[in-house]
């Protein structure tokens, strides 16, 4: 019998019934973000975390606008600014326990700062240091991850790792609206999902990736609902509201904690500045739109709800921005001393021990370091 | 643990039991990849790793190779030691992004807090009639990456000792495997101690006065073969196996070309950009004065892989070796 006889003789069984093999009911994000403050939830919320999510969003607001001038003043290179996303930048801090690991991406020195690095070693990359000034493992913070989405499979591996290892740790990774693009995105919640890893994705939509609107990154309903195509949960969240992301994102962490595997956050939001101090807004947006959002601004959002429920009074407040304040000035005071680099440490880690041929080229730059200083003198 | 002891044994069975050894050895080596796991990958060379350690230990992972590089990132992050299989050459360039700005630069950007202690196996080259995909030399990518070892093995013996110290060391190691060797045989037994070869080291395969042949992984066996051909021509060849395209082993490469006076480097990568470049011009900057002829190459055309009905006329051969050789101005000499 020919190939083709075979064909024509071949008749196929019905397949099997098929069942999806997760409901995908459960998975679905709310069709509105969830949000906390104006609503009657704010009732419920506890005042404490409240005044705290205020301060921080004031601290995080004044770090933004300091870092900014940074820019303008020659101190730092170039800042990619995450003023009107302050909710998200804080939040994502506040929900991780001490022994969890925060992934940022490059604009969220924020949340990095937040979970207690030290600002001027969370921003030596942006003045032109060395690239991490920080010892990731002090506070369990990656690196800012600067090639979009590429740290999102590393706190897979890494939330993954510390299951195997039976350590109570969660992995909450930070990525843009732009980023969610990336095929590093897919990879990683598709291995979250398949591992049942503990992790949390933070998305961003911030609406824009520099200049580039949503609406041409993506044609999902939203980015929360890309979740259910990898089996795992997609919340959506007002990413200016501080009390729901908090909440969203506590949930989240908790779930995964408990052993529920990885969850999609979507929190939507908007960047009022540019893209960086580098960047012409203007370009790609109007003045109407940005206005619009600064009637929904993160800062706002809390200080009105907490000065209409009387829970902060006017001397409280007084103190919260003193201490922004303060801080600022320490944030400008430490970034006006330049670092001191020594050349020589270009060799110092790119190996464990350098190889022979980086051992010469050290020897030349010595030689060349030498000579120079020889000339300071002569001169 | 038994091993039936096929003596000798191949070089895919060498890779595998430095795979079980370093897993014996160490609770936090982690073998991942695609179809690793039950199957014992397509080459088997992680065969009955997942039976014995179990699959938390050696992992059919999800077919990404950017996740499966990203992933084994992030758990060497956390302090395991993955071993990442990649497929073939070809299909470890979806994870060329995680290669090149992560695993190459973690230790460096974090000024050495965060070293990545990983292995990428990647079975490569030609020699197979595999069909397109399936026989690229993609070295000179990795070479050019500076934050990474690029390391290949030629014997039975230097599979094991090498790869038992790639995943031993606390730098990324580009794990090179010579497809068309793995089923070579040689003296290696597996029954005796082993031992671990040092990376960064070449070895003299072959000694002779009249010239160096420089070469690595699956040329070395051909290179071997050239020189015993060019007896006949009176020629006394002197073989390099590099072992290690980085660190790159200036020493040992330099020694053999001041005594031999003359150099040939023989590798299946094009030429154009390719190591052999790096190769002959470090020879040149260093031996100039020893130099009788100027240092010469022997690689693969530079054309996309060919198909299998072509690559014997792309890959470097004993010809095209001994014709290299015939060119090194022997006119004024007695051989
Ligand atoms: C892989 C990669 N491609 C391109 C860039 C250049 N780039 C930097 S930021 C950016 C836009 C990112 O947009 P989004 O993910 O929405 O994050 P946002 O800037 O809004 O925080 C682009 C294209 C990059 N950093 N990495
Ligand atoms: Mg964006």
């Amino acid at each position: 019998m020919t190939v083709m006889e075979q064909r024509g003789a071949y008749r196929p069984s019905p397949p099997p019934a098929w069942q999806p093999r997760t409901d995908p009911a459960p998975l679905l994000p709310d069709a509105e973000p969830h949000r906390v403050l104006g609503t009657e939830a704010a009732a419920k919320a506890d005042p404490e975390l409240l005044r705290r999510l205020y301060a921080q969003a004031v601290l995080g607001r004044r770090y933004n606008t300091q870092a900014t001038a940074l820019t303008k003043q020659g101190r730092l290179a170039v800042y990619p600014s995450s003023t009107g996303q302050e909710a998200c930048e804080i939040a994502a801090a506040l929900a991780l326990q001490e022994q969890d690991w925060l992934f940022p991406s490059y604009r969220d020195t924020l949340a990095v700062v937040a979970r207690g690095v030290d600002p001027v070693e969370t921003l030596t990359l942006l003045r032109g240091d060395w690239h991490t000034g920080y010892d990731p493992y002090e506070h369990r913070v990656a690196p800012l991850s600067t090639p979009l989405a590429t740290q999102l499979p590393h706190a897979v591996g890494l939330a993954h790792a510390a299951r195997l290892k039976g350590d109570d740790v969660v992995a909450l990774a930070m990525v843009g609206d732009g980023g969610t693009s990336e095929g590093d995105f897919h990879e990683a919640l598709n291995f979250a999902a398949v591992w049942h890893a503990p992790v949390v994705f933070l998305v961003q939509n911030n609406g824009f990736a520099i200049s580039v609107p949503l609406a041409k990154q993506t044609a999902a309903p939203s980015l929360a609902h890309k979740a259910v195509g990898y089996g795992m949960p997609g919340r959506l969240v007002d990413g200016n509201d501080a009390a729901a992301v908090h909440e969203v994102l506590t949930d989240a962490v908790r779930h995964a904690r408990e052993g529920g595997g990885p969850t999609l956050v979507e929190a939507v939001t908007y960047r009022i500045d540019a893209h960086t101090n580098a960047d012409d807004a203007t370009r790609y947006r109007g003045a109407a739109e940005v206005e619009a959002w600064r009637d929904h601004d993160p800062v706002q959002l809390l200080e009105r709800e907490l000065t209409g429920r009387g829970l902060i009074g006017e001397d409280e407040i007084a103190a919260v921005r003193e201490e922004a304040e303060t801080m600022a000035a320490r944030l400008r005071e430490r970034m006006n001393q330049d670092p001191v680099l020594d050349p020589m440490d270009l060799f110092a880690h790119v190996y464990a021990e350098p190889t022979s041929q980086l051992r010469e080229q050290q020897a030349l730059l010595r030689a060349e370091l030498e000579a120079e200083a020889e000339e300071g003198t002569a001169r | 643990m038994s091993t039936v002891a096929l003596k000798p044994a191949t070089m895919a069975q060498a890779l595998t039991r430095a795979l079980r050894d370093a897993m014996a050895a160490d609770p936090a080596v982690h073998v991942m990849g695609e179809d690793v796991g039950t199957l014992g990958g397509v080459f088997r060379v992680t065969d009955g790793l997942a039976k014995e350690f179990g699959e938390d230990r050696c992992t059919d992972t999800p077919l990404a190779e950017a996740g499966i590089l990203g992933t084994a990132v992030g758990m060497a992050m956390y302090g395991l030691r993955p071993v990442v299989e990649m497929q073939f050459d070809a299909f470890a360039y979806p994870a060329f992004e995680q290669l090149v700005s992560h695993v190459a630069k973690m230790r460096n950007r974090t000024r050495g807090k965060m070293p990545l202690p990983l292995t990428i196996r990647i079975p490569y080259g030609g020699g197979i009639g595999g069909v397109e995909h399936h026989s690229d030399s993609s070295e000179a990518y990795y070479m050019a990456t500076p934050g990474l070892h690029v390391v290949t093995p030629a014997t039975v013996a230097d599979a094991y000792g090498l790869l038992r110290a790639a995943i031993a060391s606390d730098d990324p190691v580009v794990f090179l495997e010579p497809k068309r060797l793995y089923w070579s045989k040689d003296s290696w037994n597996p029954d005796e101690p082993q031992t671990v070869e040092p990376i960064g080291r070449a070895v003299v395969r072959r000694t002779g006065r009249s010239a160096t042949l420089i070469t690595y992984g699956p040329s070395v066996p051909v290179c071997l073969e050239a020189a015993e051909a060019a007896r006949a021509e009176g020629w006394d060849l002197e073989v390099v196996d590099l072992r290690s395209l980085v660190p790159f082993d200036d020493e040992t490469v330099c020694a053999s070309v001041r005594r031999t006076g003359r150099a040939v480097v023989v590798h299946e990568s094009g030429g154009f950009g390719g190591p052999g470049g790096e190769i002959a011009a470090r020879v040149t900057e260093r031996c100039f004065h020893y130099l009788e002829a100027p240092v010469l190459r022997v690689a693969g055309f530079d054309v996309p892989y060919p198909p299998p009905m072509l690559e014997r006329h792309h890959l470097p051969g004993v010809d095209r070796i001994l014709d290299a050789v015939a060119r090194l101005q022997w006119e004024a000499e007695s051989r």
